[in-house]
């Protein structure tokens, strides 16, 4: 297939060679790959509808290894992708045809677990999962938890400020990480934040979060950890229409209760998880709300039949609270497990991360019914319910010529409908490859301009992840050219052909 | 809601002072003129932009303009039994949501609750070229687009003109108490730590050098569990000591002295080796301290322990006021600088000489 990357992000004068003659030179033993063979797990990350082969892979396994690596690109004028575990499903960590993919797959150690005073000191391969598991003998957690959690690193968390079904109530990567050590592409290492509170002088360590590798590469970072809560607690509540579920959702945070989670699914989700882990669902409902409560035992008591209580008023008939540790794991289990059962009954599926105001949900629903009638393409939806974080999921067949491309445009028109009841392309997911066109319909020129200017103060020559993340002005203008933002064409000052 | 947009004037005044080379200093209702450095330049007054944007409480996010006092915003929220978690300082009647924010400042229960960058969800800025922007938005999840929200919060206005600030509140808590006990500081800070860790509902913790300060706030079954767990005695009004703290009105900020410095410190630290009368604050990471001791003295004991150090009130206020930075990092500060405000002209030397 032709490379996703256009021609202007593909500059670059690459003399493969000498490339890897330096690289060689700079890394020890089999840290170079080169041939195609060994390469090609690389060419794609969790988004594989996107694929594209790097120059070469470089495996470094010290510091001073990244800081050769990304001095002697920074010489060359090459291009740098730095991948951790490559869970990412907007193509973040997808090559650059010019380039060197960087995997920090081997900074896989937890350097420390200071449990007195709750911080973690990590390298950046290590995964998501194992830092609550080095924890968990002290009571202690990490507490942003994607689903891909069990796979996913602690780097790539950072890169794109990774969230889970907790953020509500625990936040997301930005506000669990306390510090970072990076390289800047001149090869030049720097600490910023710290194990304080907060540091003097600019918030960099929220620039760096979410950055999508485009500012510099993290090799090892601190993050807080939090005591379990002593009790949890698991309901689950059954609805007849998707409205009255997101009524409810808005009743109990209305009545002051931010639960620790908070998750909806709609028909289809509920089925096909049912059918998949046979965690007891009600497959008759329209909807589901799985609500988890934690803290005290005595507070969280209080809190479920407060709980109970709403849910009954805003009409749900079928309301479970999980007996005991087993009942809550398979209360849980279907939503975790919802990706892999809609995975059963589709070919292929394409996970959407939009994010709306809560009380755009019945509308955004109906608007995709109408989209996925359009396409004829089917949408199954998981939420986030608490914090408005939309996972619709596209089913189509990548065997069928033309049916991926169908559902990419079909996923930007439901990004665009996010977008247009207030809220955005990416609630925890990144932006990468994949959302970037719709990133001209969200920012203004003078927005996507100074986000170049910030990226350019970290990275002048524009070697980090090119053609990613942040739009150029030419191609908001292709894209823009076929869309109309608020009665006017996005980005009128820039010349369209 | 009220209707004061002055951002299209704001961002021609600032288009204006760039073209000119005109130094800005940008001000709300001047509550923080003593924070920073000396301000200088002429004055960008944003008191007129006021008002609340957006307010739905269901959705847990408000919007204001930056000249909206806090006062303001609060009576808002609790008509609808809701907070702005990270309890922002009033530095006399007049603070306003703006000037908080680009001074990025939160009060007690910050530790417990989050930051004022960390409850942050969008910020409609003007750059130093008088360009309207908007970052983040009224979601609370959103990863599009670096985060210049947050990386401007606390910027003290070196990158931009606060315009609007949409934030994450939270509903207040059913029950709230405050509780004085007989412990020293080291005990009573790994004390509070334990019951944090039992679960209970801690929203502050500081010491005075005498007592061990401890509120907590949640429903009243947690609250009294607390109360159980730690024991001491309860003041009469939960709210009047902690309040005062967070509004810097106890006599070891309103008593004549020395310098009031501030140090942001790592957990459970070792207590600073530095003269004078000091508060500790924020379960021991938030250090107040009156002190005739050398700022390089102040810097070099919060670089020991692992943190930094302000000078926040009195001092010096040409020289520098917030702890310095490591030469890359400095390196880091002049080029993001630079990105946002290539003539540096908004509030130039207010955080550090040259930026």
């Amino acid at each position: 297939m032709a490379s996703v990357y256009r021609t202007e992000d593909c500059q670059f004068t690459v003399d493969r060679d000498a490339l890897i003659r330096r690289l060689g030179e700079a890394l020890q033993g089999d840290n170079l790959l080169v041939d195609d063979e060994a390469m090609r797990p690389y060419e794609c990350d969790g988004l594989s509808g996107y694929r594209q082969m790097p120059q070469v892979v470089a495996i470094p396994e010290t510091v001073e290894e990244v800081r050769q690596v990304l001095r002697t690109c920074s010489e060359m004028n090459v291009p740098v992708v730095a991948r951790g575990s490559g869970t990412s499903l907007s193509a973040g960590a997808l090559p650059h045809p010019q380039g060197v993919l960087l995997s920090l797959a081997r900074f896989n150690q937890i350097l420390d677990i200071d449990h007195d005073r709750r911080i973690a000191t990590l390298q950046p391969g290590v995964r998501n999962l194992a830092i609550s598991e080095a924890a968990a003998p002290y009571g202690l957690y990490y507490a942003p938890d994607p689903s891909s959690q069990i796979a996913c690193s602690i780097g790539g968390n950072v890169a794109e400020n990774a969230g889970g079904v907790h953020c509500l109530k625990y936040g997301l990567t930005v506000h669990n990480v306390l510090e970072v050590t990076m390289i800047t592409m001149d090869g030049e290492q720097v600490t910023i934040g710290s194990e304080a509170l907060d540091s003097p002088g600019f918030d960099l360590l929220a620039a760096i979060t979410g950055s999508e590798g485009m500012l510099g590469v993290i090799v090892e970072i601190k993050v807080k950890l939090l005591p379990n809560p002593p009790t949890k607690d698991v309901l689950l509540a059954a609805f007849n229409d998707v409205e009255t579920a997101g009524n409810a959702v808005a009743g109990i945070i209305a009545a002051g209760i931010i639960p620790g989670g908070l998750e909806m699914m709609d028909g289809p989700a509920i089925q096909a998880a049912e059918d998949f882990v046979h965690a007891g669902y009600p497959t008759e409902a329209a909807a589901i709300l799985i609500c988890e409560l934690d803290g005290s035992a005595d507070d969280v008591e209080a809190q479920r039949e407060h709980v109970c209580r709403l849910l009954e008023e805003f009409g749900s008939e079928d309301i479970r609270v999980a007996q005991n540790d087993d009942e809550k794991a398979r209360f849980w289990a279907g939503r975790k497990a919802a990706f892999p059962a809609v995975g059963r009954i589709s070919p292929d599926y394409y996970c959407i991360d939009g994010t709306i105001p809560r009380r755009q949900l019945a509308y955004v629903l109906q608007e995709m019914q109408k989209l996925s009638d359009d396409y004829g393409l089917r949408v199954v939806n998981v939420f986030h319910a608490g914090d408005g974080n939309l996972h619709p999921l596209v089913l189509y067949d990548g065997n069928v010529p033309g049916e991926f491309e169908r559902t990419e445009e079909l996923g930007g028109k439901i990004l665009e409908l996010c977008i247009a009841v207030g809220g955005t392309v990416t609630g925890e997911h990144g932006v990468g490859m994949e959302k970037i066109n719709q990133m001209c319909v969200q920012f203004q020129t003078p927005d996507l301009n100074q986000f170049r200017a910030l990226k350019n103060a970290f990275d002048p020559q524009g070697l980090l992840n090119p053609g990613k993340a942040i739009p150029t002005l030419n191609r908001c203008a292709e894209f823009g050219a076929m869309h109309v933002h608020h009665g006017e064409l996005p980005h009128p000052d820039i010349p369209r052909f | 809601m009220t209707s004061n947009d002055h951002g299209d004037t704001l961002a021609q005044q600032v288009a204006d002072a760039a073209d000119n080379g005109t130094p800005l200093c940008i001000r709300g209702r001047g509550s923080k003129d003593f924070l920073g450095r000396t301000p200088k330049g002429d004055v960008l007054d944003l008191s007129a932009h006021s008002g609340i944007i957006n307010y739905e409480p269901t959705e847990l996010v408000l919007t204001a303009r930056a000249g909206t006092p806090l006062a303001e915003l609060e009576a808002a929220l609790s008509e609808s039994g809701q907070m702005m978690p990270f309890e922002p300082p009033h530095f006399g009647d007049a603070s306003t949501i703006g000037g908080t924010i680009a001074a990025g400042l939160s009060g007690p229960r910050r530790p417990w609750a989050g930051s004022a960058r960390d409850l942050i969800l969008g910020m409609r800025l003007i750059n130093g070229q008088g360009e309207n922007m908007r970052f983040g938005g009224e979601v609370i999840k959103n990863v599009a687009g670096y985060d210049v929200s947050r990386l401007a919060t606390g910027s003290y206005g070196t990158l931009g003109v606060v315009l609007d600030v949409s934030m994450k509140v939270l509903p207040l808590p059913e029950a709230e108490v405050s509780l004085r006990l007989d412990h020293t500081e080291v005990d009573g800070f790994n004390a509070v730590e334990q019951a944090f860790r039992a679960g209970l509902p801690v929203s502050g913790a500081a010491h005075d050098g005498e007592q061990l300060r401890v509120r907590l706030s949640g429903t009243k079954l947690a609250v009294d569990a607390g109360i159980r767990h730690l024991g001491g005695e309860q003041d009469d009004d939960p709210t009047t000591f902690w309040h005062a703290l967070r509004d810097h009105r106890l006599p070891l900020f309103t008593d004549d002295g020395p310098a009031l410095w501030r140090l942001s410190l790592p957990p459970l630290p070792d207590t600073p080796d530095l003269p004078g009368k000091r508060l500790a604050d924020w379960g021991g990471q938030q250090h107040w301290l009156r002190t005739d001791a050398s700022p390089e003295q102040v810097f070099g004991e919060a670089e020991r322990l692992g943190g930094h150090a302000t000078c926040f009130r009195g001092g010096d206020r040409e020289g520098d006021v917030f702890q310095p930075l490591s030469p890359g990092v400095r390196r880091l500060h002049e080029r993001v600088k630079t990105a946002f405000d290539p003539k540096g002209i908004l509030n130039p030397g207010r955080l550090y000489a040259g930026i």
